[in-house]
């Protein structure tokens, strides 16, 4: 008798053990691409998706281009497809038209797509013409798990208008198998009379991206440079000179506005902080890749993930790229804070403060909503669901050019890096380390969110782009845009802008 | 057939030019008075985009003085290197048909697929024609030097719209009369002489419509921009249309942008034909 009991307490318990892994497999198997941990349980989960019947019903998606957030929209697209009977339709759009191409058709009262990503600043512009996100999904299992700061990102007045999908910030990556290389370290020294580390300031990493540009320091037998970064027009270049700025010109002692003084409305973007970053940007075009200036986010993930440059900043992607598995660099990378400055500019005395300063630049990123007139508003949010539920977000956090970054509270264990992705403990623990910090940061910048987002936006990428281009000093070049940004506020109306960037500067002056 | 009924014939047609072309414009020119963009509707602001334009933005200026720069120069290389290639078939050579062919291939694939394979072959690190020009010690900033970058979006243009020159050029070729040709020959004119007194003057009234069909083409230089250079750096090689575009599908200022596109083509219209009317003087002065 007792070894029928052993034996069936063993059964039940090696069952009890093993069913979770036979779940996984059943699902895994079929979707190779969440193979590394099969379908984790959730609301959206692929067993949960797989109960639901949509045939006869289409969706339609615009997405941005392959491979940034256009691929893991196509592939979840393909896999809900196959779980639901649905057809998924997916049109891929370069990143600068996301923003018009759901405009258009919002103003004219249509809805040619059923789901439609942008960047998450669009919120003020798009959120009239998206349907919130219902309770039931806001309650789900996945949404949860969502850090309260991205719950507060993807929500405007408390109603949530676009679906978690990604959370994004800029940083600092670097090659840990130089910086940290004792030979370099002395070489750098012997050279320069300064140390090699990771830079603290923007000084620093020029000085550093200089010296390591033009030659073979790898010793792969091709030339490495010194930095990648967004240069190009149009391409998400503002956010890459934003990030520049933030050290020069958000002051901690002078609350009130980082892009505008938010009581006179007057652009702050001209100012010495700002000129100074552009002017550090302008001797970066000296140590980025040949054609670096024309390099949009696509080629930085690239060159950087491909081991051909120092330094890069920005997104996590050309970090994760550069720890995927297929890499040449895979655990030979760091990342660290934002370089900061030495001295940051007080608008308030109109003098600079010669003392240590950095910011963190909150980029927020990839955001998606659902049009409000579309006619499968369920179905457009269980895709959503799925896209984000937890196996599939595990996934796509591993594949650098997917554009898809950590957002969950889950995400900030190290453990998921070192257990699922093969990363060293070090990086991995320094990575969600540079992520937690910026979480806690009291001197946070968050992007603008005014109405007629894009205009603003679009004002800097010309401005700056005529200064790498030499065709404007950095002065000439931001006076320019501050007399556009001031023209822009003038159209939209100073109230109108006022009242929208109130709540950004609330929130970086940590009152929200 | 009585006089109504004509009517009733005219009226598909007339429909279709309505509905494409008439109250396309009518609607452009309502949207330029208004400040139609992300945060206004369809309201009435008179003539304050107008104003603008003509007042406050030397962008839009400067990029139509690039553009002129641009279809020029573009139109001219075509027309040269069209006529050299249509005069080389047009006389019995050995593989003629071939050559023909072969000539005509650059109009027949898709622009844009074709601009994203010369921004391939000239990006500055990984192309190869920096990767064959290394080897010379030289390693041009293709579409990063913002005079080289106009250079390389003419070389574009003029790869893939030189065969169009060519096609009408040989077409026009094959149709001219072979008797002043046979009495130039009887004169004993040299080969010079026959195509500068006999071929060319024959072939002037197609040159001026080939011409003006590739400069109406050529103004609207959107593409190949818009993929190789993105307009950049800077503004360098920004075009009247990709601003329009910039400004209108980017910006969503669709008020302003309906102001630009009106503007510019008051602007095509007029030039191109005191173009025309200047090459038929030119041209056909005899």
């Amino acid at each position: 008798m007792k070894i029928i009991k052993t034996f069936v307490t063993g059964l039940i318990s090696a069952m009890l053990i093993l069913s979770p892994v036979a779940y996984a497999d059943k699902w895994g198997d079929q979707f190779p691409h969440i193979k590394a941990t099969g379908d984790i349980p959730g609301d959206c989960s692929y067993e949960e998706m797989s109960k639901k019947n949509y045939k006869g019903k289409t969706l339609k998606i615009n997405t941005h281009a392959v491979p940034v957030i256009g691929q893991p929209t196509a592939l979840h697209a393909e896999q809900f497809a196959k779980l639901t009977g649905a057809k998924v339709d997916v049109t891929h759009t370069p990143a600068g038209d996301l923003y018009a191409k759901a405009m258009v058709p919002f103003k004219a009262g249509q809805a040619p797509y059923d789901i439609v990503f942008g960047f998450s600043n669009f919120i003020n512009d798009w959120r009239q013409y998206l349907a919130p996100v219902p309770k039931k999904y806001m309650n789900s299992t996945e949404m949860k798990d969502v850090t309260k700061s991205h719950v507060g990102v993807s929500s405007w007045d408390g109603t949530m208008y676009q679906y978690p999908v990604d959370g994004d910030r800029h940083y600092l990556k670097y090659r840990k198998d130089v910086i940290d290389n004792p030979e370099y370290q002395k070489k750098y020294k012997a050279d320069t009379g300064k140390e090699l580390k990771v830079p603290t300031t923007w000084k620093e990493y020029g000085e550093m991206a200089k010296y390591f540009n033009g030659w073979d320091w790898d010793g792969d037998g091709e030339k490495e440079y010194g930095s990648a970064e967004v240069m190009k027009k149009d391409d998400l270049m503002f956010a890459a000179f934003f990030s520049r700025s933030v050290a020069y010109a958000k002051n901690p002692r002078t609350p009130g506005g980082f892009f505008f003084d938010l009581e006179t409305m007057k652009p702050n973007i001209n100012n010495p902080g700002f000129v100074e970053a552009l002017g550090d940007w302008v001797e970066a075009t000296k140590y980025v890749p040949p054609g670096g200036i024309n390099f949009g986010l696509g080629d930085e993930i690239g060159s950087f993930g491909g081991g051909q440059t120092l330094f890069s900043f920005s997104w996590d992607d050309a970090f994760i790229a550069a720890m995927q598995d297929d890499s040449p660099i895979k655990n030979k990378v760091g990342t660290a804070p934002l370089p900061g400055a030495d001295k940051v500019w007080n608008r308030v005395s109109g003098k600079w403060e010669n003392q240590y300063n950095q910011a963190p630049y909150i980029v927020w990123g990839w955001a998606v909503g659902v049009a409000k007139k579309s006619k499968v508003q369920e179905m457009a949010f269980d895709y959503l669901c799925f896209f984000s539920n937890g196996a599939n977000h595990q996934a796509d956090l591993a594949i650098g050019n997917f554009g898809v970054n950590p957002f969950k509270n889950s995400d900030f264990d190290p453990q998921l890096y070192i257990k699922t992705m093969g990363w060293d403990a070090d990086i991995a623990n320094s990575y969600t380390k540079t992520l937690k910090d910026m979480e806690k940061s009291k001197n946070r910048v968050f992007p603008l969110r005014v109405r007629g987002v894009f205009e603003f936006t679009s004002a800097v990428a010309t401005g700056t782009s005529k200064a790498l281009a030499g065709q404007l000093s950095p002065q000439e070049a931001l006076d320019e845009v501050a007399k556009e940004w001031e023209a822009i506020v003038n159209r939209v109306g100073k109230k109108n802008v006022q009242e929208d960037y109130a709540v950004g500067v609330k929130m970086e002056d940590n009152k929200l | 057939m009585n006089f109504k009924q004509k009517y009733v014939f005219l009226f598909p047609g007339l429909f279709v030019l309505i509905g494409i072309l008439i109250f396309p414009i009518i609607f452009v020119i309502r949207l330029s008075l208004s400040g139609w963009n992300s945060y206004n509707g369809l309201n009435f602001i008179g003539l304050e985009n107008y104003i603008r334009l003509f007042t406050d933005d030397p962008r839009f200026w400067e990029s139509f003085f690039r553009l002129s720069f641009l279809s020029v120069t573009t139109v001219i290389l075509q027309y040269v290197i069209g006529f050299a290639l249509a005069h080389m078939v047009w006389k019995d050579i050995k593989f003629q048909r071939f050559f023909r062919v072969l000539f005509l291939i650059p109009m027949m694939t898709t622009p844009v697929i074709m601009t994203v394979i010369w921004r391939t072959f000239f990006h500055e690190s990984l192309g190869p024609v920096n990767d064959i020009l290394s080897n010379f010690g030289m390693s041009p900033k293709w579409l990063t030097d913002p005079v080289l970058a106009k250079f390389t979006v003419i070389i574009v243009e003029v790869w893939q719209w030189t065969p169009f020159m060519f096609l009408l050029l040989l077409a026009g070729l094959l149709s001219l009369p072979k008797e002043p040709f046979l009495a130039a020959a009887i004169d004993g004119a040299s080969p010079v002489r026959k195509f500068l007194y006999v071929t060319f003057p024959l072939m002037a009234p197609i040159s001026i419509g080939a011409i003006i069909i590739r400069l109406i083409e050529a103004s609207k230089i959107m593409d190949t921009v818009y993929v190789l250079t993105s307009g950049g750096p800077g503004t360098s090689t920004e075009t009247s249309s990709f601003y329009i575009f910039i400004k209108g599908l980017r910006e969503f200022q669709m008020g302003y942008a309906a102001s630009m596109s009106f503007t510019y083509l008051i602007i095509m219209i007029v030039s191109l034909t005191v173009i025309a009317k200047v090459l038929t003087k030119l041209m056909l002065k005899d």
